[in-house]
């Protein structure tokens, strides 16, 4: 590195966009190409900013949209160095075309994505549309339920995508505006340690190797579309291990442990929520309450590693409770939530059968306070006292107007 | 226009210039006559350096990267259907900065990024892109391979196809004479970009067309090449006519041959010793035959006087120098 170093304090106090800026200066980006859009663009405005004041080696692409912000990240990467961008909802939607195709052309690639809510209605904050919007695009997709997790989860994105059992793009998650923009206590590592622990990228099939021509990103049809498809949901399936590799080696030098799945007050509980993001973090206070309060063991479940889906970890952590809800932020668009699917999915074939709720909540970025999950937690003791889940299995929840409710298989 | 430290080739004839060491194989899907194949060669050999190409998704990128095959010998990517600018934007960008970090290897000249795309892709759906690249400035050069129609997916019209012909999306017929919209000026509208060298090519006329590669090879920034291709299968000539065809589009002045240099002077680099009317331009070609029918030959003369005022245009430009 010949850019300045960075002096940074034990515990800075950073949001969640500065700590993806400081994790790509720290992870030596050779090219950024990004495009701005709310709740993401401070993390390429702080990074502009580094770049501006010599901090930063590489070069800074603003495109002129976020598809061109993807393609530019793709055509850098297959020339052979490391790139990253940040997107959200919208930026998100139109670059979907080059997720694919990062993926499926094996590009380390780490996106920032802020999460938003998809238009229409436009909307600004928080919820968890695009991110489910790349369920299936063949991404490694790690979440971070707040600033510092994001620092880590970020930097620890661009191991996970150039590691040579993966090579597969990164996202690093976080809610937009709950973590986006709340600045909290962030402990850095410092820009020696923390570039140490990013590593040299690692050339494979570089356009820039002229020693050795390739031919990226070419056309297969039904005699080997399947087999390329094949080995890329396998590499992506291989990525757990890798994830755990690098999370028990950041832990060594941290302290801070991660797991694939993240749970709390699980050890006795009797209920308990599955969800993503910074509802994790509120929902460590509510139980935290409603034990004291009323006695009621219940505990949360988070999926930190959201793909490759850690299905075997998800089902062991839920095997003892009797009562489950499935807490989907976005608009499920005529079925269940992704997560009720996803944990049914996981548990259907263990011996643990408990009752599955699907709660859609916090759309548009509505609030779910400590209050709020009490009475999702004290519900659900209800329902496995009784056995049964009251009313139907698909509920919104916090929005006003008469109760919307769906589907009912009770009786079959 | 600044000029890069270059190593050009010398190219003494059109057998050297053909038989030169060729990083685009001969084994490929395109059509027999189809001038893409040409108009690649001509700017692959243009050049010793080492080279990196994108094509966009078309009959380019479709019949010459099939997995397993390649017809590639030097890097090349596909992304999709619109990016192909800027995904040589980035490889660009990312050798800049390896060579600056010392990780590229310095005793070799710097690499030509060159980006293909069809009209569609050029045109239409990847405009945005072009215009994004050309904007920031990125030491490339973009071919427009220039058919005039999405041929790759069966002969619709795109921004590129020019009024009277016949498309499988406008198609002539009793109620219509095919395209009702004039070609897009897609030269003037990268000249105005501010691009350093902007320039209209055509494979058979080689030397005009290596000089302008040359040229723009060894100019600084993005560079703009459009590249008429004759389409057998779309323009519905015979696979043997490619050359004739196209001889008659640059003798006609449909496809007049200039360059533009810092959006400003323009220079007519190729002038017809015996202007061939449009009328048998459009003649040689079945996209057009309907216009030869009574109650359609006005747009005949309509495309003369058209061809005519455009050809007066360009050279009062040259002559003004602006």
């Amino acid at each position: 590195m010949n850019s300045r170093k960075m002096e940074l304090n034990k515990v800075e106090v950073w949001d969640g966009n500065m700590a993806n800026s400081q994790a790509f200066r720290q992870a030596d980006v050779d090219v950024v190409a990004a495009y701005p859009i709310t709740p993401s663009t401070a993390t390429v405005e702080n990074y502009a900013m580094f770049h501006a004041n010599g901090y930063i080696d590489g070069e800074v692409i603003m495109t002129e949209s976020e598809h061109a912000a993807m393609s530019g990240c793709i055509g850098a990467g297959a020339a052979g160095g490391r790139v990253a961008t940040a997107t959200s909802s919208q930026g998100l939607a139109l670059m979907i075309e080059t997720l694919y195709q990062a993926s499926g052309m094996r590009i380390p690639v780490v996106l920032c994505l802020v999460n938003r809510a998809l238009a229409a209605p436009l909307n600004v904050n928080g919820d968890h549309s695009d991110l489910y919007l790349t369920r299936d695009a063949g991404w490694v997709s790690i979440d971070a339920f707040s600033p510092q997790q994001a620092y880590d989860m970020t930097l620890m994105s661009f191991r996970i995508s150039e590691h040579l059992d993966v090579r597969l793009p990164v996202i690093s998650n976080q809610d937009g505006f709950m973590t986006s923009h709340t600045a909290q206590n962030v402990h850095p590592l410092d820009d020696d340690t923390a570039s140490k622990f990013v590593g040299e990228y690692k050339q494979v099939n570089a356009l820039l190797n002229f020693e050795k021509p390739v031919t990226h990103g070419v056309q297969t049809e039904q005699d080997w579309h399947f087999e390329h498809k094949a080995k890329q949901h396998a590499a992506l399936m291989g990525a757990k291990k890798v994830v755990k590799e690098i999370f028990a080696e950041f832990k060594e030098l941290t302290g801070r442990e991660y797991k694939v799945v993240e749970s709390y007050g699980m050890e006795d509980a009797e209920v308990a929520i599955v969800c993503l993001g910074s509802t994790y973090e509120t929902a460590i206070v509510a139980i935290d309450e409603i034990k004291k309060e009323e006695g009621i063991n219940v505990g949360v479940v988070a999926p930190r590693l959201f793909r490759p889906f850690p299905l075997e970890e998800v089902a062991a952590e839920l095997q003892t409770v009797k009562a489950i809800a499935c807490m989907d932020r976005s608009a499920p668009g005529g079925t269940v939530g992704t997560l009720y699917n996803e944990i049914s999915g996981a548990l259907i074939n263990t011996p643990a059968r408990p009752l599955v709720t699907n709660l859609i909540y916090g759309l548009g970025g509505r609030d779910m306070t400590v209050a709020g999950l009490k009475d999702i937690f004290r519900q659900l003791d209800k329902d496995a006292k009784a056995g049964k889940i009251s009313g139907n299995i698909q509920k919104l929840v916090g929005v006003r107007g008469p109760e919307l409710s769906f589907y009912n298989v009770q009786g079959l | 226009m600044s000029t890069l430290q270059n190593t050009q080739k010398e190219i003494k004839n059109l057998k050297s210039f053909s038989t030169a060491a060729e990083r685009f194989e001969g084994s490929h899907l395109l059509c027999p006559g189809c001038a893409h194949s040409i108009i690649v060669r001509e700017v692959l050999n243009a050049t010793n350096d080492n080279l990196v190409v994108a094509a966009s998704t078309g009959c380019l990128e479709v019949c010459t990267a099939i997995y397993p095959h390649t017809s590639w010998d030097c890097s090349w990517i596909h992304i999709g259907f619109e990016n192909s600018s800027t995904a040589i934007a980035g490889a660009e960008t990312m050798h800049k900065v390896l060579k600056r970090k010392g990780r590229m290897n310095s005793d070799e000249p710097d690499p030509k990024f060159v980006a293909f795309g069809g009209d569609g892709s050029t045109y239409d759906i990847g405009f945005q892109w072009i215009s994004g690249c050309f904007e920031r400035g990125h030491n490339m050069m973009y071919v427009c391979l220039d058919n005039e129609v999405y041929a790759n997916t069966g002969g619709q019209r795109s921004s590129s196809t020019p009024i009277g012909s016949s498309t499988t999306t406008a198609p002539a017929g009793s109620h219509s004479y095919g395209e009702k919209r004039q070609k897009k000026d897609i030269v003037s509208i990268m000249a105005a970009h501010g691009s350093p060298y902007v320039a209209q090519v055509a494979p058979n006329k080689w030397k005009d067309m290596v000089k302008k590669i040359q040229r723009g090879f060894a100019t600084e920034g993005p560079v703009f090449i459009n590249a008429m291709s004759a389409c057998t299968t779309e323009w519905k000539f015979a696979p043997n006519q490619t050359i004739e065809v196209s001889d008659l589009a640059v003798d006609s002045l449909v496809f007049p041959l200039y360059e533009i240099i810092d959006g400003k002077e323009l220079n007519i680099t190729y002038r017809p010793k015996n202007v061939v009317p449009v009328r048998d331009y459009l003649g040689a070609q079945p996209r057009f035959k309907h216009l030869f029918k009574p109650e359609n030959e006005y747009l005949i003369d309509e495309w003369q006087k058209r061809i005519d005022a455009r050809w007066e245009f360009l050279q009062k430009r040259e002559e003004i120098k602006l």
